[in-house]
């Protein structure tokens, strides 16, 4: 009963959030309000006992992006520009694909249910072999590091091409300006 | 904020922490939650603490860009030279149990710990690069 009510109260708080963070016109107010819901967010991954998303959840959601939305606030205007009337076609399909989703998930297991599909693939080979096969007791890390090797990989490699773009953009152009003034 | 006492004190105290708690988290992923990812993101915002409290001068003289762009890539490269590594040992790309074929689950061990710390290294330094070329229009 008390992790229902904990439920309802953190899922209240994070439409809440959302709602403010789409409905202010300041965009500080706004990267606050993405924060907070992404400490919220945080704190439901730990009651769904998804530490490890959990903690990026925090950290990178919460934390570094704040900053960086901030940072970003400096080179654009600080408001939004005043929101035109309602466009009913984009509302029509907004409303229609939401619909269609929350039927689609009428058909899916049950949360935490055993027998759903995704917990019969590999987890439970993952689960019963990573201690004996990579000696890591946190198979999230196993999953990740070894089990995904590859994917891993490409995520770092990601997120190394995502700091060279920005290096290639923000660098050369401020250079670029430098050259102009002098 | 250098000439705020308060804060310039509290990040002081603050950063060893950030340090060796980022560290911790990349260095215990495999037994604890974390890993090179959150364990990079905490050692980056320990930059970004300190950066933001001392201001770019400074923080160009704890780390500066000549170091933190190579870095990006150096993590990259340590996960995936750990991956060639397994394949010049005979078996198949980023197949750790070659690091130690007498006992393969701790070449397992060996090979996520080391694939963790490029992750680790890579994530932090694009996290600091981001920040500083955000910051850039600040300076001067």
């Amino acid at each position: 009963m008390t992790t229902l009510t904990l439920d309802i109260i953190l899922l209240f708080l994070l439409v809440v959030s959302a709602v403010a963070a789409i409905s202010v016109r300041s965009l500080l107010a706004a990267s606050m309000f993405l924060a907070i819901y992404s400490l919220l967010m945080a704190l439901i991954w730990v009651h769904l006992q998804a530490v490890d998303v959990a903690f990026t959840e925090a950290a990178v959601g919460a934390g570094i992006s704040t900053v960086l939305l901030v940072g970003t606030l400096v080179y654009i205007k600080s408001d939004e520009a005043p929101a035109p009337l309602i466009h009913w076609p984009s509302l029509a399909a907004v409303m229609i694909t939401g619909a269609v989703l929350i039927y689609g998930t009428f058909d899916m297991p049950p949360f935490g249910d055993p027998t759903a599909p995704a917990n019969l693939h590999v987890a439970p080979y993952y689960i019963a072999h990573s201690l004996e096969q990579t000696q890591v007791p946190n198979f999230v890390t196993s999953v990740l590091a070894s089990y995904r090797g590859y994917d891993t990989l490409f995520e770092t490699a990601v997120i190394f091409t995502a700091g060279i773009s920005l290096i290639l953009l923000l660098r050369q152009s401020s250079k670029h300006k430098r050259k102009k003034r002098s | 904020m250098k000439e705020n006492l308060i804060v310039r004190e509290a990040a002081r105290l603050l950063i060893p922490f950030i340090l060796l708690f980022g560290f911790y988290v990349i260095a215990h992923g495999e037994i604890s939650p974390g890993g090179g990812f959150q364990g990079g993101v905490i050692l980056a915002s320990a930059f970004i603490l300190y950066a933001l409290v001392y201001g770019s001068k400074d923080s160009e003289r704890v780390l500066s860009i000549r170091v933190s762009d190579p870095l990006t890539s150096l993590g990259v490269l340590i996960y995936a030279g750990v991956g060639v590594a397994t394949m010049l040992l005979g078996g198949l790309f980023l197949d750790y149990n070659e690091l130690n074929p007498a006992h393969p689950p701790a070449g397992q061990a060996l090979g996520i710990s080391l694939v963790e710390l490029g992750v680790g290294i890579t994530v932090s330094a694009v996290m600091i690069t981001l920040f500083n070329e955000i910051t850039r229009v600040f300076r001067k």
